[in-house]
């Protein structure tokens, strides 16, 4: 029923700057892939091609099993919500939804039952004599929602479809989306910057940057095994610690050296695991990922192989509710550790930081990539 | 203007999207040469002779190039009972038009400042009644501008065009600041204020250094409607203090003697030249200034 | 009771507060002058027996009963109707069409732009000038199309009285219909590009994206569009006196020429400013609402 999409060798120049600069991206029928990646990478000028919004500069498209480079965007069997809404501001709701059934020449039965279903199915069946001016900026939302999805195409393409809801609303509206994705089956592309929204709604997250796609793969993998520091950076909020150091030995065992600020560098051990996929020689220059989550006060959690606890001087303390996160300085940089309210000590005070090394990110200085990943390579 | 960003729609190809293509550059093509002909014709007439005039057509490029048409319209067409072309009208146009622009614009950016950025009750609607100015058919004011401007000694004057131009031109200049104004945030001239700047130190130093934009548009806005003005120049000037476009009017329509058609289109090149040369120089700043004109910035 | 001193009189903060209301007082004052005090005077010579000289003593509606009864007004009435619709119509048309057919993507769009608009730049004795020349009878088109085979071909609209109108209509939409293109062009460009990527997604092509969905938004532009070709038409004096010096006879007179020959060469001073009022009268009942709805919808 749904279609797959199929990006092969995908560039896209505009006059001299290159945007789109080699994808290869194969998404499987009926899957949510979302397009994460920071303001101006080409997540919406990705999803203009695969709509035919725009012309590929070379590279192939197919949708199903079509290659659709030449194919006007009507005839690809999408639908398309945009962060603007783009509704027709001189038409009703009504005619808004309706419209892209005129021009396909729908019979009116058919365009009044679709747009009864898909109405009430969005709870917008009242409104559908009003003008866009005159709905709210949610009301709007799901007008946009029912325009696209009233015509019940093959794939679904979504530009930030909510980050001009409020913060409430915008949960509200992620949570429905996943509900229609899971009630029509349809493939799905979502291009948001939002990295919760990428977790949450994504089957697969596709993480571009640049014009590449860094990182293709599913939600916990990206976020437990991210390819490289962009990937790593970009996902999660506080965002992992990077520590620069050099690998070194604990005795036998390896480890990475964190230089303190001229006191005596800490020797942050390697789990076997790790190390053992690590062809990289005693000296070489790395960055140590660690999320806030794998930094706890320490004996608060049960304990497990392979960890460590070093002591620092607490220097900022932010409660955000079910967490506290404490800002303290390690080597040249400023990490966040994430502890139990409970747990939390006044700013100023030395603490007892406990880090779980098996959650350990390793990741090249030089070229940024992971090493010893299980996957490897991107 | 800005550019379509959206250009690269998908569109199905096939020899009838060629065909519309075609057809619309043929379309477009044939509006540049509607809009290019009578400038070609001006000034390929202005560069034949009498006789070459009389024997060729419209269309006929001059077979022996002559200047004598320009010098004649520039230095000795008779405009009237003087035969000094249109040189001593151009300096009147000049001299109309040079101060009567600053004025306009200067009174017309201190009134839109002080309507929009220290909004005084009544401002909406002293602004209102001034902006209704701009619009008014001016033959209203015909008569009582003509006794006016003799009472103050000032018919039939230059200086007296001057006081014309501006007072009739600060409607406009004032509606063009305005709608600049409105687009600044208050939020720098309250700083400002703050700091205990009054109405001229703000104006000469925060509001006026980024008005830049709104200056240009209106100084060729204001260049251009005076320089072209007939109505004001017929009605209230004489003779020897003839703006540019009198003068024209003149060498073309005079009555006697045979009708010199390469001296009226030197002559009425001569008299368009200075906005051409502006709009030519400027014409992103003129199209401004026209839609400005809509009202609405 | 002592009075706080703080509240007391001190010129320089007095004149510091007044300096907005010091400054604009006077220009508001010239326009009081001479705006709305030569509309008033001018309306009220409507109301006299005023001929070569003003005079001030009230005569009631007589001026307009004589204004009403010249068969000349009626002609630059009835030129007026057709001059404006004409000119306002025919404009209005090349500017869509010009419009619509530049934003499609053209190459050298800045350069036809540029060509498309610079009668703009020229005055209307000029634009009148060229006109007069090649609409000429004995030398202009006809000549040229004899020239080029059609012997008997006719064309002397200029100095035919029932066709010389249609020269200014000429002249006029050459001269003003790339303003109307530049007005479209800018309402199309700020059209949101993705109301557009979303017609094109619900399939509709150039025809219906424009019909049912650009042109319905611009709606405004029209308005105002209509509105400053309408103020250029009714104010139309300098065009008429280049062209046609408002003949033959004066068969192509206007409100503005017919008021300027009974004021400055006919000096029947009351006659010229009973026109002046009703030429007033019509762009009042044009402009205002006009100006009220655009003024209120700026939120000013
Ligand atoms: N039509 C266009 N012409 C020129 N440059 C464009 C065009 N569309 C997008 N770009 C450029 O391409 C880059 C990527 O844009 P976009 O795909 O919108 O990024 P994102 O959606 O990830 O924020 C930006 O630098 C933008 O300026
Ligand atoms: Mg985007």
């Amino acid at each position: 029923m749904a279609s797959g999409i199929t990006l092969s060798g995908v560039f896209k120049r505009f006059g001299a700057t290159e945007v789109i600069k080699g994808i290869d991206l194969a998404i499987e029928p009926g899957e949510f892939v979302v397009l994460v990646g920071p303001s101006g990478c080409g997540k919406s000028t990705l999803l203009n091609l695969v709509a035919g919004l725009e012309t590929l500069t070379s590279g192939d498209i197919r949708i199903g099993a079509q290659v659709v480079n030449d194919v006007p965007p009507r005839d690809r069997d999408i639908a398309m919500v945009f962060q603007s809404y783009a509704l027709y501001p001189t038409k009703s709701v009504r005619q808004n939804i309706t419209f892209g059934m005129q021009t396909r020449h729908v019979p009116r039965d058919r365009q009044e039952a679709a747009l009864d279903e898909f109405s009430r199915l969005l709870q917008i069946d009242g409104l559908l004599d009003r003008k866009p001016g005159q709905l709210s900026g949610g009301q709007r939302q799901r007008v946009a929602m029912g325009r696209a999805l009233v015509r019940q195409p093959e794939v679904f393409l979504f530009d930030e479809p909510l980050s001009n809801l409020d913060a409430k609303l915008r949960i509200e509206m992620r949570t429905e989306i996943k509900k229609l994705h899971q009630r029509l089956g349809k493939t799905v592309v979502y291009v948001t910057h939002d990295q919760i929204e990428a977790m949450t709604l994504a089957s697969r997250i596709a993480v571009m940057d640049n014009g590449h796609i860094r990182q293709f793969a599913q939600p916990h993998e990206i976020y437990e095994d991210p390819v490289d520091l962009f990937v790593a950076g970009f996902m999660g909020s506080p965002p992992m610690n990077m520590l620069p150091g050099k690998l070194a030995r604990d005795g036998t065992a390896r480890a990475v050296a964190v230089e303190g600020n001229g006191a005596p560098p800490i020797l942050f051990p390697l789990p076997g695991r790790l190390a053992a996929r690590l062809d990289e020689p005693d000296g070489h220059e790395v960055v140590l990922g660690l999320r806030p989550e794998a930094i706890f006060a320490a004996g608060t959690e049960l304990p497990g192989p392979d960890r460590f606890v070093f002591e620092r001087t607490v220097g900022v303390v932010e409660p955000t509710g079910p967490d506290t996160m404490l800002v303290f300085a390690i080597g040249p940089v400023e990490a966040i550790a994430r502890v139990r309210p409970g747990d939390a000590p006044d700013p100023g005070t030395a603490f007892s930081f406990e880090v779980d090394m098996t959650k350990a990110k390793l990741f090249d200085a030089a070229s940024g990539l992971a090493l010893g990943a299980r996957t490897g390579g991107r | 203007m800005r550019a379509r960003r959206i250009s690269g729609i998908v569109r199905p190809r096939g020899w009838t999207t060629t065909a519309l293509r075609g057809l619309l550059f043929a379309v477009l093509g044939l509006f540049c040469l509607y809009y290019l002909v009578p400038l070609i014709v001006m000034v390929s007439t202005s560069l034949k002779s009498l006789d070459e005039i009389r024997e060729g057509t419209l269309l006929s490029l001059p077979q022996s190039v002559t200047v004598d048409a320009w010098v004649k319209a520039w230095d000795a067409a008779c405009v009237g009972v003087r035969c000094d072309g249109l040189k001593p009208f151009m300096w009147n146009s000049i001299a109309m038009a040079v101060p009567a622009v600053l004025l306009s614009t200067a009174l017309g950016a201190v009134n839109g400042y002080a309507l929009t950025k220290w909004r005084f009750p009544g401002a909406d609607w002293i602004f209102a009644l001034m902006l209704f100015g701009a619009f008014i058919p001016f033959q209203v004011i015909l008569l009582p501008m003509a006794r006016t401007l003799g009472l103050l000694g000032l018919a039939g004057t230059v200086p007296g065009l001057i006081l014309v131009h501006t007072v009739y031109g600060l409607a406009f200049t004032t509606l063009f600041f305005r709608n600049f104004f409105i687009g600044v945030s208050d939020g720098i001239l309250q700083a400002a204020r703050i700091d205990g700047a009054g109405f001229f130190r703000i104006f000469a130093g925060i509001v006026l250094p980024m008005s830049v934009p709104a200056i240009v548009v209106t100084v060729i806005w204001q260049f251009t409607q005076i320089w072209n003005d007939f109505l004001f120049g017929v009605a209230f000037t004489v003779g020897d203090s003839n703006p540019v476009t009198v003068a024209l009017n003149n060498v073309v329509n005079t009555s006697t003697g045979v009708k010199e058609y390469n001296v009226d289109m030197a002559a009425a090149i001569l008299a368009g030249l200075p906005t051409m040369l502006v709009y030519v120089v400027a014409g992103a700043w003129f199209v401004r200034g026209l839609s400005a004109g809509a009202v609405k910035g | 009771m002592p009075v706080s001193s703080s509240s007391g009189f001190r010129p320089g903060q007095w004149l510091e507060r007044r300096i907005p209301v010091l400054v604009v007082s006077p220009l508001f004052a010239l326009s009081l002058f001479f705006v709305y005090g030569f509309i008033l005077w001018t309306a009220y010579i409507s109301f006299t027996r005023s001929g070569v000289m003003p005079v001030y003593d009230f005569d009631g509606l007589a001026q307009y009963e004589r204004l009403w009864s010249t068969p000349r007004w009626y002609v630059a009435i009835r030129n007026l109707f057709v001059f404006s619709g004409l000119f306002i119509a025919i404009s209005m048309a090349i500017g869509i069409l010009l419009a619509i057919l530049l934003d499609q993507r053209v190459r050298g769009e800045g350069l036809i732009r540029t060509i498309y608009l610079y009668p703009m730049a020229l005055s209307f004795i000029v634009t009148g000038t060229v006109w007069k020349w090649i609409l000429n009878p004995g030398l202009g088109i006809e000549r040229l199309m004899r020239e080029a085979g059609f012997e008997s071909f006719r064309f002397d609209w200029l100095i035919d009285g029932d066709r010389a109108i249609y020269t200014l209509v000429i002249a006029g939409v050459w001269q003003s219909s790339g303003y109307a293109m530049a007005l479209f062009l800018a309402g199309l460009r700020s059209v949101d590009d993705e109301v557009l990527k979303a017609a094109a997604i619900d399939g509709a092509g150039p025809w219906r994206t424009y019909t049912g969905i650009v042109l319905p938004i611009l709606r405004p532009v029209f308005l105002s569009t209509v509105i400053i070709l309408a103020h250029l038409a009714i104010k139309s004096f300098d065009l008429v006196v280049a062209l046609t010096g408002g003949g033959p006879g004066y068969a192509t007179d206007m409100p503005a020429t017919f008021m300027y020959a009974f004021a400055f060469q006919r000096s029947e001073l009351g006659v010229a400013a009973a026109s002046a009022t009703m030429m007033l009268a019509t762009i009042v009942a044009i402009i205002v609402p006009y100006l009220y709805s655009e003024l209120r919808q700026t939120g000013r």
